[in-house]
Formats: structure tokens, C-alpha cells, sequence
């Protein structure tokens, strides 16, 4: 099925369907997210039984903040759909989907890695990526790019912008 | 007194200290630095014995924050970033990078400029899995194989870096196309390439596909079911070595894959010896592939889009000192035309302008499917750039397959998973 | 600190040399000379290869530019059976502690090599995730330049260190 055939079907039953370039999102609520990932995979017509990718987009000042994005794929029907959910900033907390989908366990713990989101109900939520005592979440737009300690003989380098050589 | 606590004869265990002598297990650490671990990756096995009882993978040893420099970077700099993420497969990085910015501007690259990315694809899939080969072969204890491998490889290199500049992370697939056309005995260098590589790959079948030795060590290690390998979101020669055909460049096609005639490989044993044959497959088909790209580039043809907007301003050519602007460019710029030199200025330091929106990607590399989530904000620096690496994903399932076997075995399966690290921690 | 004068890699005595030996006394260099010499024929990297270097790393010790012309084929995975670290590719944060804990386990001589920009400098990663230069973890003694640098780098870089190794007195 092609993104407009996807969206008109999704469109029944959770109405925030965009198509642009070629590709269908859909945007659900944090409460109904499980129950949606459950029915693409099972409705016949969709067929979304592959999770690609769980990530988070970080969008300060506005509200949803943080925007957590689930790659959905067929392996039968080889069509595609995103599904996002909006979490705001003072409850970053989404369900986690290794229930439906176990390979949305390291996916999860990246994203909260890099962002802080929480998901809960995932079995073992700790960082993976970063040192399990780094303080921070990297990836959001307010935190610098650069300029940390390196943790030996004291020896600070100042961000790219900031360097006077 | 009862029988456990009866004093044993001299020389032989009682039977209560033999009971906990096995209860004890061990937790051994592996990693990060091992010769065998293909990379930074640390693994915590606890073992009773030789026997896995659990395995926990710990990455994070080559976190780069590739991801987060992408967003301070413009558009073209992105390239340069992401090749260096899965480092084993440079030119897969770069084509589902640009593939990505590509889809949110709208347009597509010239057909010659599609058939090198295929082309170099291509090779690169050969190259990294000689290094898989080579790399197996050593950890396993089959050492000339690495020679073997590696002296491939070098000839792949060599062509590389006649074509792009580099050995590795080349930078050479920009947005809107590539970035210089191959050099005039490129072709030729690529056929006598063809001409020996198959007969190397029956080489390499020749002293390990029946050697008793490899098959001992790999048939029925590490076993994953297509079910398992689907649910844990395994891609690539892991997953069609249990049965399903699933290939990004069959079901999704990009950059002009549907027109090429090649097989998808896949194999029903589910172990490690299948992902052997897979890829050993794979570099045959990949050479089919190169072939048939061969006789595509016999007509020459624009390699970078003509939208003055989006194209990469510069005309890079070979010179004394390696490969550089062509001093008929520079000249041109530094003495004939005032708005060539701005503008090549302007796309230099502020780049490309994407509109705003949000695309994934996905593209076939040699460990599975790598996809490429961009948004862009509608400036000219990425919003934000996510990698699906698929060696990221493959590892998920390193504890199914690895628990319950020897310790001897973990090298096995890791080998056959293929991880590059780089990939996996970007 | 006296220049170096190399013309080419002949080891011929320098005049910084000859006076050294006057110096010191006959015996002493020739134990000196005898005890460089060896250290520097038969140098054992251990494996510490991280990202793309460790690639080129590898194709310097395999066939075509072949490492054990000097010695050297043989990656010790202990880094208590080594006397040389090569530092190639980036060292991330979590990192940095194993390397400097992979430092401390090698014996006494040791070397370090560091290899690629992002070991030497921080590379192209000047972020919070990457070590800025892993001398500020071990000393370094040679520092190769690239992104990957070729083989051929890497190989005249360990030759530099070779003459290094060579001069230093053994005490």
C-alpha cells in the first residue's frame, strides 16, 4: 500500500494522519500508543509487524517538548509508518512497547539515554551509551555540544566556539 | 551422622563438597580490550564452568556523539560525520544520509551519479566482508585466512582511493549526487578486478566450507530462529541466514536497485555457519552487481545535480598532491568571475537550505538495514539525525544466542553477527 | 635539546653521539647501544584498536605493508606481555579509564603510539562524548597524524619511534 492507501486506514481509527514525501505519520496520544502499535500489527491490511527504530526529537520552548517517534515496517507488505507521541517536559514518561515488540529494548534505553524520556514498564531502564554516572541528557537542545572535563590531570577544553586558537 | 557427612576415604570428594564445587558460578568480564571482540564491546558472562549461564552486553566504549555534531554542522559537513559512524561500511552511511537530505529537498541525483553509488556500494559490501572473513578467521585460529582477506581488501582500497582520495571514510557521496566521476582507468582497474576476486572467493570457500575444523566450530552455534531474529528486530546476513529474504534493496528499493538482476542469499541452517555461506553469497552477488554497474558507465553523464542551489560548487580533480580543486576551477573562481567565488563561498560555509519535514530511510548495509531518521527545521544545519545502525540492533540478540553454549562459542557468534562498534555507539 | 640530524635512516653516529660516548665511558654505550638495539627490533604493540585506525592498524600488519619486517606481526592481547600501546581511533569517555588501567598493566619500558587525529587531538569530534587528545591520560611519544592515516603513516611513524628507542639510554 502506498503512504496515502496507509494513511487512509490508519485515519479511521486515530485522525492526525500527515503524508508528506511519500511517507504516513501518525500521531497518538501517550494513553492510546500501546493500543495503537498493538493494531497496525495485527490489522490485516497494515500488517506493521517490524519495529525499525524508537527516537526522540527534542523541541525546546514548545510544548509537546520532546516528540518520541517509532519506525513501523511490514515484513509481508513492505510499507511503512511512523507513529509519534508528544511528551512535555515536566512528565517526559511514555509506556514502553517491549511488551509488543522486544526489540524496542535497547532502542528505549538509548532514547533515554540521549533525552531523559522514561518508559515506563521497560525491564531494565540504565543508561547504555554514555558512563552509567554521567549526569545529563546530551542529546537535548540545551545542553552544550562540548567543553567537559576529561577526568585526567584536570584538563579542560572549551568548546569549538569558544577556543581562542 | 547421615551419609552426606560421613568422612570420605582418603583421595576421593565427599559427595557435599562436590555439590558446592558446582554450585558456584564465575562472572568474567570480557572486554572492552579483547583481540576477539571485533571492537570496544565488553560482555559479563557468567559461567558455570565452560557453560554460559547469562550474557549481558555493555556498550558505550566508542560513544562519539556523532548524532549531536550533526546538528552543529551545515548539511554537506553531515557527510563527513556520518561516514564515520559504522567506519567498516563508509559509503552505505553517506548514500542513506544523502538518500535522506535528498527525499527532504525533493530531488534525485543523476542516473550516472546513482549507478557509482550502487557501484561503490557494492564494493564496499565486498570489502566488509573480507574483513569479517578475515577477521573470523584469525579469532577462530584459521590466521592465513586474515592475510587472505586483508590482501583483497587492499585491492578494493586501492581502487578507492584512485576514485575518491581515501582508503576509508571517504566523504565521496555528497548531497545531489557524488563528487567526482571515476578516474579514466578506473573502469579498466575495476575489470581486472572482477576478473580475479571470484576466483579469490573460491579460494577462501576451498580451504574453509568443508575444512572439519570450521565446520566443527560453526555448525549449530549460536542459534537463532527466524521468529526470535524478527522479534529481537534482527536485519541482514543474521536474519536471512534463518529463511526470510528479507533485503532492503528487494523491498524497498533505492538509487535504481530494482534494475539490477541479483539473488537475494539465504540459507535454512539458522547458525553460524549459515551466516558463513550468506555472506560468502553475498560477495558473489555483489560482484554480479558491480559487473552489470560496469557496463552501465560506459556512457559518460553528469555526476552532481545542476541546481546551482544544491550542487556541491566544486570541480575536484587529481593533482601532484593528492586530490584537490582542478587549478582550471580556481582559476575560474580566483580571477574570472566575482559571483563564481561568492557563491561557491556561500555554499561552502552556509550550505544547502532544507525545507522543513521529517524522512526515514532505510538502506541495505552489509550488517542489515541502516536507516536514516533526518529532520530538518528548514535552516541550513540539521534538526536532527539519528542512525538505525543495524549492528546496534543485532547485539540485542547476542544473549539468545549465546547462553547455554560454551564460552568458546561467544567468540563464534559474535564473530558471526558482525558488529563494527563504531556503528553500535556512534 | 639537541636536534636530531637524520639523513634518510642512516644510523651513523652524530657529533651529539660521539660526544655522549666520550662521556660516558666505553662500556656503558655499548651496553646502551646493545640494549636500544634490542629494544627496538622486537616491539610488541598490545591490541588497542578502537574505531577506524584499528582497521588501518590492521592492514599495516597484514600482507601488503607488512609489520613483521621490523617485528612486530605479533598483537599481544595482554597488555603484560607488551611494551608498545597504539592508541588508534577514538577514545570516548567511558574509555578512558580502561586505557589508562590497559597503560598501567604494561611493564616497564613502554611506549605509546598515538594514532589517527582523534587520539592525537580529539579529531574531528570536539564534543562531549570524545577525550581530547589521549595525552591528557598517558604520555605519548609519537603522534601519527590522518583520518585514517595510511599504513605507510603509521609505518614511518613506528620507524620514528624505532630511532627513539634506539638513542634513549638503557638506564
Amino acid at each position: 500500500m502506498n503512504a496515502a492507501g496507509i494513511a487512509d486506514r490508519v485515519r479511521m481509527s486515530y485522525p492526525e494522519v500527515v503524508v508528506s514525501r511519500e511517507e504516513a505519520s501518525v500521531s497518538v496520544g501517550r494513553d492510546e500508543l500501546l493500543a495503537a502499535l498493538g493494531s497496525f500489527r495485527d490489522d490485516p491490511g497494515l500488517r506493521l509487524d517490524f519495529l525499525s527504530s524508537v527516537t526522540a526529537t527534542d523541541r525546546p520552548g514548545v510544548d509537546p517538548r520532546f516528540w518520541v517517534v517509532y519506525e513501523l515496517s511490514s515484513t509481508e507488505l513492505h510499507h511503512r509508518l511512523r507513529v509519534k507521541v508528544g511528551v512535555s517536559d515536566e512528565d517526559p514518561r511514555v509506556p514502553s512497547a517491549t511488551g509488543l515488540f522486544p526489540t524496542a529494548d535497547w532502542h528505549e534505553r538509548e532514547t533515554y539515554d540521549f533525552f531523559g524520556v522514561v518508559f515506563d514498564g521497560h525491564p531494565e531502564l540504565r543508561r547504555i551509551l554514555l558512563p552509567d554516572d554521567w549526569e545529563g541528557w546530551p542529546l537535548r537542545k540545551t545542553e552544550e555540544l562540548g567543553g567537559v572535563n576529561t577526568r585526567f590531570h584536570g584538563a579542560f577544553i572549551p568548546p569549538v566556539d569558544r577556543r581562542t586558537s | 551422622m547421615t551419609a552426606d557427612r560421613a568422612p570420605s576415604p582418603a583421595g576421593e570428594p565427599s559427595a557435599a563438597s562436590t555439590r558446592e564445587i558446582r554450585r558456584e558460578t564465575m562472572l568474567i568480564n570480557m572486554g572492552p580490550q579483547h583481540p576477539s571482540t571485533h571492537g570496544v564491546l565488553r560482555l559479563l558472562l557468567e559461567l558455570d564452568g565452560e557453560t554460559v549461564l547469562s550474557c549481558t552486553p555493555i556498550v558505550g566504549y566508542l560513544h562519539t556523539g556523532i548524532e549531536k555534531n550533526t546538528e552543529y554542522r551545515t548539511w554537506q559537513q553531515g557527510v563527513t560525520f556520518v561516514t564515520r559512524a559504522d567506519y567498516l561500511s563508509p559509503f552505505f552511511n553517506e548514500v542513506g544520509y544523502c538518500l535522506a537530505v535528498e527525499k527532504l529537498l525533493g530531488i534525485e541525483a543523476p542516473p550516472r551519479a546513482q549507478v557509482l553509488r550502487v557501484l561503490f556500494c557494492e564494493m564496499n559490501r565486498i570489502a566488509s566482508h573480507l574483513v569479517w572473513l578475515a577477521t573470523s578467521g584469525l579469532e577462530l585460529g584459521a590466521v592465513s585466512v586474515m592475510l587472505y582477506g586483508f590482501r583483497e581488501r587492499e585491492r578494493i582500497l586501492d581502487i578507492f582511493e584512485a576514485a575518491t582520495g581515501l582508503r576509508m571514510n571517504h566523504a565521496y557521496v555528497r548531497i545531489g549526487g557524488v563528487v567526482m566521476d571515476l578516474p579514466d582507468d578506473g573502469l579498466d582497474s575495476i575489470g581486472d578486478f572482477l576478473q580475479t576476486m571470484p576466483g579469490r572467493i573460491d579460494e577462501y570457500e576451498s580451504l574453509l566450507t568443508q575444512n572439519p575444523i570450521w565446520i566443527q566450530r560453526n555448525l549449530g552455534v549460536g542459534r537463532l530462529s527466524a521468529k526470535d531474529a524478527l522479534a529481537v528486530g534482527v536485519t541482514g546476513p543474521t536474519l536471512r541466514a534463518a529463511g526470510p529474504a528479507r533485503d532492503v534493496r528487494r523491498d524497498e528499493p533505492y538509487s535504481g536497485y530494482e534494475t539490477y538482476d541479483f539473488d537475494v542469499v539465504t540459507s535454512d541452517g539458522a547458525d553460524c555457519y549459515a551466516r558463513y555461506l550468506v555472506r560468502i553469497g553475498e560477495m558473489r552477488q555483489s560482484l554480479r552487481i558491480v559487473q552489470q554497474c560496469v557496463e552501465r558507465l560506459r556512457e559518460p553523464g553528469p555526476v552532481m545535480v545542476e541546481d546551482p542551489k544544491v550542487r556541491w560548487p566544486a570541480h575536484l580533480e587529481v593533482g601532484p598532491d593528492g586530490i584537490g580543486n582542478s587549478p582550471r576551477y580556481i582559476t575560474h573562481i580566483m580571477e574570472e568571475s566575482m559571483e563564481a567565488l561568492i557563491h561557491h563561498f556561500k555554499m561552502v560555509t552556509e550550505g544547502v537550505s532544507v525545507p522543513p519535514g521529517e524522512v526515514y530511510v532505510p538502506v541495505e548495509s552489509p550488517r542489515g538495514e541502516l536507516g536514516f531518521y533526518v529532520v530538518s527545521d528548514g535552516g541550513n544545519r540539521p534538526y536532527r539525525v539519528k542512525m538505525r545502525d543495524p549492528s546496534f540492533v543485532n547485539l540485542q540478540a547476542t544473549p539468545q544466542m549465546v547462553e547455554g553454549g560454551l564460552v568458546a562459542d561467544v567468540i563464534a557468534v559474535i564473530a558471526s553477527i558482525d558488529p563494527v562498534l563504531g556503528g553500535v555507539d556512534r | 635539546m639537541p636536534v636530531e640530524r637524520l639523513e634518510g635512516f642512516q644510523t651513523d653516529r652524530t657529533a651529539e653521539e660521539g660526544e655522549e660516548e666520550f662521556k660516558r665511558g666505553l662500556l656503558l654505550t655499548t651496553l646502551d647501544k646493545a640494549v636500544g638495539w634490542a629494544r627496538k627490533q622486537s616491539m610488541w604493540p598490545v591490541t588497542f584498536g578502537l574505531a577506524c585506525c584499528a582497521i588501518e592498524m590492521m592492514a599495516t600488519g597484514a600482507g601488503d605493508y607488512d609489520l613483521s619486517r621490523w617485528g612486530m606481526e605479533l598483537f599481544r592481547a595482554s597488555p603484560r606481555q607488551a611494551d608498545l600501546m597504539i592508541v588508534a581511533g577514538r577514545v570516548s569517555q567511558k574509555m578512558a579509564p580502561v586505557l589508562r588501567t590497559v597503560y598501567d598493566q604494561m611493564p616497564e619500558p613502554k611506549w605509546v603510539i598515538s594514532m589517527g587525529v582523534c587520539a592525537s587531538a580529539g579529531g574531528m569530534f570536539t564534543n562531549y562524548a570524545v577525550v581530547q587528545g589521549v595525552d591528557t591520560i598517558v604520555p605519548v611519544d609519537i603522534y601519527v597524524p590522518g583520518c585514517p592515516p595510511k599504513p605507510e603513516m603509521l609505518m614511518y611513524g613506528i620507524l620514528r619511534l624505532h630511532e627513539k628507542v634506539r638513542k634513549e639510554p638503557a638506564t
